[in-house]
């Protein structure tokens, strides 16, 4: 296609741009398609590395509480239960503080404070200090942020020196005077699930917290000032006005720390206590599908069996993230339709 | 009036002539945005029963003198406010008054529809709520509508999202709510920027209908509009000699005095659109 209206200036692409475009835009979908091939590869690779286990164990794998490398005898049920249970309680204690923590640094909270320590000295129009409010406010979504750079087996070192130690006293207090109560039915007597689930709270914590601060900073001002025009205070504005809105967005948040959560391995081998039983009690130790794997692969060399075992444990806590991931992306997706006004 | 708070209910103050009782009696010496003084000296008698029209230049300052007078600025980093505003005879920038109960008698409508992503009938009976009012919400629902000239469209939908209406039944829905909770005085910024003419119309006869109950104040940039409604007029304009951009009242009078016959140049330049 030639137009042959050359001018000075204007001129059709050169051939070097319309091959560097083309060329681009073949590699860019060469990576992406490159993506999916190995994902599912993985999945096939591990999927047919556990068919003699399926073949050999099937359902009973699934609801079996036993693991004897010795008898041959192996049941991933604790583990699931452990891999639910300690993330679930992560969640609940890490989408609290995360969420607080958004809202503390969306709703000027923070920056209020300062200025109004500033303007007790005067100092608010300060050349040096009026930028004060906004500075601290970034600064401590990076703080939050900076959360996530910290290594997950130094997270569990943490976890054993200083958390345990620490809620120890507690624990055993709380055990010992409502001992009938069953999440507080056994004594903390080192690892276990609440110092694990602790650890696992403030590892997800800046995903939640920064994941929600984006949704809490998108709810349009506009609908912040029609909720204070109509006198609510900030309370009422938050809770009836500005989390609503937000919600489908700190839902994602929840989802992806969900599915973060059932796969951190590192800290959760260190913290958890990998005992193999099913309890409540917050303080009873447990095992999760990360950490026997981690525990085990070491052993399981070119035993083809054992291998095979690992893989379909893998397998199944893969399944678990993908379904968790799914229902929470078609949650999500209700949530932001209806948010639009199309429901 | 629903849930009267005793620090702003206040009986008429003893100068107040029956027939053009002042409301609001906005007296503003200096409005700072931080190192930025935005307006100066302004003051502005709002009375009962009329519509008051804001008129002037783009950043002169109108939408933040209106803003001043439910405290809506205050929730703006950096806001100063020196002098005062009465309602009814109370000073509402006192520090014992809180800006929130003010708001709850100054109601506000914004110059873009802000409905709640909430159901029509939610938008509506949420001032109720955080009123705390326990009653009929329907009728009151219904009675806000039809007042909003909004009824008829939305009768068969209440519990639809009020982001599903068109921008003029969204703008519409947003004066639903605000007097639904019966407020004293409705402000309201640009209210018929985003409608079309008919909408505009709509709204204008409904400006007409709510000043029997309503005291109101408009900020409008359509000079027939302010024409059409306001029985008084406001001009405000920027002042530029002291190197910084301020606003501050040019001038107040009858809206027809204002139009056919102002005493400052700058009102007759702005009027028959001259600008130097
Ligand atoms: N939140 C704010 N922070 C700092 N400055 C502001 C703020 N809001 C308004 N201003 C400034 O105050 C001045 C008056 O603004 P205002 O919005 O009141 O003008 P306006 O007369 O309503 O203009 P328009 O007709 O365009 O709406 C402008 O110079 C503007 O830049
Ligand atoms: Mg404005």
């Amino acid at each position: 296609m030639d137009l042959d209206t050359s001018s000075e200036i204007s001129r059709p692409p050169s051939t070097f741009q319309r091959v560097s475009d083309r060329g681009f835009r073949i590699l860019s979908l060469g990576f992406a398609w490159l993506t999916i091939l190995v994902v599912l590869y993985i999945i096939w690779e591990i999927g047919s590395k556990s068919t003699p286990a399926m073949k050999t164990y099937g359902a009973g794998f699934l609801t079996g509480t036993t693991w004897d490398p010795n008898t041959g005898e192996f049941g991933i049920l604790p583990e699931i239960w452990g891999t639910l249970y300690s993330s679930i309680l992560a969640l609940t204690i890490g989408t609290v503080f995360g969420v607080a923590v958004a809202i503390f640094l969306t709703e000027g909270y923070l920056g209020t404070v300062v200025y109004n320590t500033l303007r007790l000295c005067h100092l608010q129009q300060h050349r040096l200090f009026s930028k004060a409010p906004t500075a601290c406010e970034t600064l401590l979504k990076n703080l939050v942020e900076l959360l996530a750079a910290i290594p997950s087996v130094v997270y569990g070192l943490w976890g054993i020196f200083v958390v345990i130690p620490m809620i120890r006293p507690t624990c055993n207090w709380l055990h010992e005077s409502f001992s009938w109560i069953p999440f507080l039915g056994t004594p903390l007597s080192g690892p276990g699930m609440l110092p694990a689930a602790l650890v696992l709270a403030v590892m997800i914590l800046p995903t939640i917290a920064a994941i929600s601060r984006d949704a809490l900073v998108s709810v349009p001002p506009k609908l912040r000032e029609a909720s204070y025009g109509l006198g609510a205070t900030r309370w009422e504005t938050l809770l009836a006005v500005i989390l609503p809105t937000a919600a489908g967005g700190i839902f994602g948040a929840v989802v992806l720390a969900f599915g973060r959560a059932l796969g951190e391995t590192m800290a959760l081998a260190m913290l958890v206590g990998n005992a193999n039983r099913i309890s409540v009690s917050l303080f009873a130790p447990g095992n999760t599908l990360a950490s026997l794997l981690a525990n085990n692969f070491a052993e399981a060399g070119g035993d083809e069996n054992k291998v095979a075992v690992l893989m379909f444990a893998g397998l199944v806590l893969m399944a678990i993230t993908l379904v968790v991931n799914m229902i929470g992306a078609l949650i999500l997706q209700r949530a932001t339709r209806g948010l639009k006004g199309l429901n | 009036m629903i849930n009267v708070q005793p620090n702003l209910a206040m009986d008429n103050g003893p100068n107040n002539p029956k027939d053009s009782e002042t409301v609001i009696q906005c007296d503003l010496k200096e409005l700072h945005y931080g190192a930025f003084k935005a307006v100066r000296d302004t003051r502005i008698p709002i009375r009962k029963g009329e519509v008051t029209a804001f008129i002037g230049p783009s950043g002169c300052g109108k939408s933040t003198v209106l803003r001043c007078l439910n405290r809506m600025n205050d929730l703006i980093r950096g806001f100063r406010f020196d002098g005062n505003v009465h309602f009814r005879g109370r000073d509402i920038y006192h520090p014992g008054v809180d800006p929130v109960a003010v708001r709850r008698y100054i109601g506000m409508v914004f110059q873009q529809p802000n409905p709640f992503a909430m159901s029509i009938y939610k938008n509506i009976t949420y001032g109720l709520r955080i009123n705390g009012y326990r009653g009929d919400y329907d009728e009151i629902v219904e009675k806000a509508l039809r007042g909003a000239a909004l009824w008829d469209e939305v009768k068969d939908k209440l519990r639809q999202s009020g982001l599903s209406l068109s921008g003029g039944q969204q703008q519409r829905l947003c004066i639903a709510r605000a007097i639904a909770v019966e407020p004293e005085v409705l402000l309201m910024d640009e209210p018929c920027s985003a409608l079309d003419p008919i909408a505009t119309r709509k709204v204008e006869d409904l400006m007409s209908e709510l000043k029997e109950k309503y005291t109101i104040a408009i900020v409008t940039h359509n000079m027939q509009q302010a024409q059409r409604v306001a029985d008084r007029t406001a001009f405000m304009y920027v002042d530029t000699t002291q190197g910084g951009r301020t606003g501050y009242l040019v001038e107040m009078g009858e809206t027809g005095q204002i139009f056919e016959d102002p005493t400052e140049q700058h009102t007759r330049d702005y009027i028959s659109g001259q600008f130097s």
